[in-house]
């Protein structure tokens, strides 16, 4: 059985911190599959199209009957631990100041022996759950696991590494004006949070949930350059994940509007907003991405799942929506070693999605999806049944998504 | 039954070592020029008259062979690379045989260096294949010590070996490293120092790892009656085998590939292990060198443990092996370990030891493993020689 994890200590103000660095990240273009396979938390490996040998480590050409066709499937999570070390010393300077670390060899019970993370509550030879994960590099690696849970599982150092459990941390979560942001602040706290920084822009006008706020009240407006730089001078510090819930989601095509003001307030919520944010707290938050168990993690990015092709109904969001996909996608290396964790949401359950028919995706659908990504340590997930739909669409085939939503 | 020939007329000589040195500021080329030179100068020979080269380093790169025989303005008609880390030895010699045999050279110069400064090593590890690359460096990055302390373990809970077991092998070894005038570890080793080391990558402790370093080792493999008119002592090739990935069907490698070969070596030389006078096996842990007394047929599978607990390793011992003190004490530098066998048994059976003689050594069975590509070593040789 794991330890609990120790309380949140205040950092020693004369301490260097632990630098953050990161495992080496470098991997074989067919490895990156399994970086893509443990963002969704899936655990899949490579499987011949012809001959349906499972193929480990990532290949490109199938050890059994040299096919070449090898396509990602989930394969059973079973394995058995064949034998094991722990590491005491190592030549790697992200490991050096992490060992004691486990790993070991085990037979998958698909086939492949594989080199893993073993977590302390595997018995020695004994059988193991596989799962993949992605190491601080924001590589894909697998992660023996006992198979059931264990007490405090989720508390040890090595697996914390790898995931960004909101228990004991404190969580910014930019956009509390809106039901969305209330019930993440909300769903956070109860996951255990320390803190949650909620922000509120314009707060003189008055708005709904504004008496019965989660968490503590601070002043954002992420279109507001000098309201960012003052959250970041203030609260900089003291932040370890950011849940980034400004959304401004409208209907209209290039032809329904008259000028560029709604598709200019699009952008600025989910493109300069969330870049103006990554400049003010990025360098804070990378700087303590080792800082102890309670280190910075996180960063969440919401993006209507219109940003992998548009629907005609919100044509100009979904413009804004794809910048911001493509900002989360490159704050990934550039926030390296925090986790950048994006959510795709559907058709909201809000004012501006009155004319679209369920399924809507609730306040409290999205809060406990976001909760479980962090806890897993995803970096993707597809949040209500259109949201999945479409991702399934868009995965089949993009160009043939494309003409499909254009209707 | 094998129907490969027998290297009728090919004798091995000449046997050098550059003496290790722990950090170089030295190139690789440096080193192996160095061991050709010291051939050349030993055997009485020019240098256009080494007509084959074949080759191995770690840390020549860019350059390769090819390379090589311009920066040493050689022109050889016979040329080889063989990048099989611990087995490189065994390959040389079997390679360098056949083209002297078949007259495609009539003497070549088996030769491997490598250089060693302070992160050598650990950039040597972090890029070593790409499946380490991808699925054992980002996995606590602990290089062939982690590896192999898995197979260790596992080893271990198979067949019962203790760390004394282990420690039989290191100590012993430790014991012929000091009289071995180029050991870079000359302090003696006990029993108590070898259990009390501390912990690597358990279960694997300091003594079981082998030290990084700088150094080159060099033979000449040409014909008999070449040999003969350059007076040079030499020895003849009885058999040889070569295995890469073998059995991947096995979950974690507890056997390597002479296993599956070990008929065939014995029956080509003719003999049996017990005509074996002294062996030479591949240390760069103790627990492949107990595979190998198992895999070459010095006893059963398993049986390794009671191997070492009834036998005396020592060069003064009944089973005289790593007569140098091996990688364990002398060092690794990097391709020459895959060397280190072959020269050390090469100067025991041709009557000429840097340390004392082994009583009565004529016939050495020399063993080479190699390359832990992922999981597990992938290169397998071995080789019997017989004093000419």
């Amino acid at each position: 059985m794991s330890p609990p994890l120790p309380p949140r200590r205040k950092a020693d103000p004369l301490a260097l911190p632990r630098q953050a660095l990161m495992p080496q990240g470098g991997r074989s273009r067919a490895a990156l599959g399994l970086a893509a396979m443990a963002a969704q938390g899936r655990f899949a490996l490579q499987i011949c199209a012809a001959c349906g040998a499972a193929q480990y480590p990532p290949r490109d050409v199938c050890h059994e009957c040299l096919g070449t066709e090898l396509p990602w499937r989930d394969v059973p999570t079973g394995a058995a631990l064949l034998g094991e070390t722990t590491v005491h010393l190592s030549g790697d300077t992200y490991f050096r100041v992490r060992t004691p670390w486990r790993t070991g060899l085990v037979a998958l019970d698909c086939g492949p022996s594989a080199v893993a993370h073993v977590h302390p509550d595997v018995a020695p030879a004994g059988r193991a759950r596989m799962s993949l994960r992605l190491d601080r590099s924001g590589q894909g690696v697998l992660l023996a696991l006992p198979e059931r849970d264990s007490p405090n599982m989720m508390d040890d150092p090595m697996i914390r590494e790898m995931t960004c459990d909101p228990r004991g941390r404190r969580i910014l979560v930019t956009d509390g004006r809106s039901a969305f942001g209330q019930e993440a602040a909300r769903s956070l706290l109860a996951a255990g949070a320390a803190q949650v920084f909620l922000g509120i822009a314009d707060g003189w006008k008055p708005f709904k949930g504004q008496d019965n706020l989660p968490g503590d009240a601070v002043q954002l407006d992420l279109t507001d350059a000098t309201s960012v730089s003052e959250l970041a001078a203030e609260f900089g510090g003291r932040i370890d994940i950011v849940v980034n819930t400004a959304l401004h989601i409208r209907p209209g095509g290039p032809l329904d509007r008259r000028d560029l003001v709604s598709a200019r307030e699009e952008m600025e919520v989910a493109y300069f907003g969330p870049l103006r944010l990554a400049q003010a707290l990025g360098p804070t938050l990378r700087a303590r991405a080792a800082d102890g168990p309670y280190g910075a993690c996180a960063w969440v990015n919401i993006h209507g799942i219109d940003a992998l092709a548009p629907a005609p109904g919100f044509a100009l969001t979904a413009a804004a929506q794809a910048a911001g996909l493509s900002l989360s996608q490159s704050l990934r290396t550039s926030l390296a070693p925090i986790r950048v964790l994006t959510a795709f949401v559907g058709p909201l359950e809000d004012e501006w999605h009155q004319a679209i028919p369920p399924p809507k995706v609730t306040p409290t659908a999205l809060a406990a999806a976001i909760v479980r990504g962090l806890r897993e340590g995803l970096e993707e997930i597809t949040v209500g049944d259109i949201a999945m739909d479409v991702m399934r669409r868009w995965r089949d085939n993009p160009s043939t998504l494309a003409r499909e939503r254009a209707g | 039954m094998s129907r490969r020939a027998a290297y009728d007329g090919v004798v091995a000589a000449v046997p050098i070592t550059i003496p290790y040195e722990r950090y170089s500021i030295q190139t690789a080329h440096w080193w192996i020029g160095r061991a050709l030179a010291e051939t050349i100068s030993r055997a009485g020979i020019r240098k256009r008259d080494i007509d084959g080269l074949c080759v191995s380093s770690f840390t020549l790169g860019p350059d390769t062979a090819v390379g090589l025989t311009q920066h040493l303005g050689m022109s050889p008609r016979w040329l080889d690379h063989i990048p099989m880390g611990g087995a490189t030895g065994v390959v040389a010699l079997r390679r360098a045989a056949r083209a002297v045999q078949a007259g495609d050279a009539d003497i070549v110069a088996c030769v491997a260096g490598d250089t060693n400064g302070p992160d050598s090593f650990r950039a040597l590890v972090a890029g070593f294949s790409r499946f380490a690359a991808d699925a054992t460096y980002p996995y606590g990055a602990a290089g062939p010590n982690g590896s192999f302390a898995i197979l260790t373990d596992a080893y271990m809970r198979r067949y019962g070996a203790t760390r004394e077991d282990f420690g039989r092998i290191c100590v012993a070894q430790r014991q012929n490293a000091l009289s071995f005038p180029h050991a870079l570890m000359k302090r003696k080793l006990t029993m108590e120092e070898y259990l009390a080391a501390r912990m690597v990558s358990s279960p694997v402790a300091l003594f079981d790892c082998v030290m990084p370093c700088a150094g080159a080792e060099a033979f000449l493999v040409m014909r008999d009656d070449t040999a003969a008119s350059l007076g040079l002592a030499s020895a003849r090739v009885l058999s040889t085998i070569e295995r890469h990935n073998a059995f991947p069907e096995d979950p974690i490698q507890l056997r390597g590939g002479w296993a599956q070969d070990m008929p065939e070596l014995y029956a080509m030389a003719g003999i049996t292990p017990a005509g074996i006078d002294l062996l030479q096996t591949y240390d760069d842990y103790p627990v492949i060198v107990m595979m190998q007394f198992e895999d070459l047929g010095f006893c059963a599978k398993g049986e390794g443990p009671d191997f070492v607990r009834s036998h005396d390793l020592t060069l003064a011992g009944d089973f005289p092996h790593n007569t140098s003190g091996g990688q364990l004490s002398v060092g690794q530098a990097g391709a020459a370990g895959g060397y280190l066998g072959m020269t050390e048994a090469l100067r025991q059976i041709t009557g000429a030891p840097l340390g004392p003689q082994v009583a009565n050594a004529r016939t050495a069975l020399v063993s080479g493993f190699g390359m832990i590509n992922y999981d597990r070593g992938l290169c397998s040789g071995a080789a019997i020689l017989q004093a000419a």
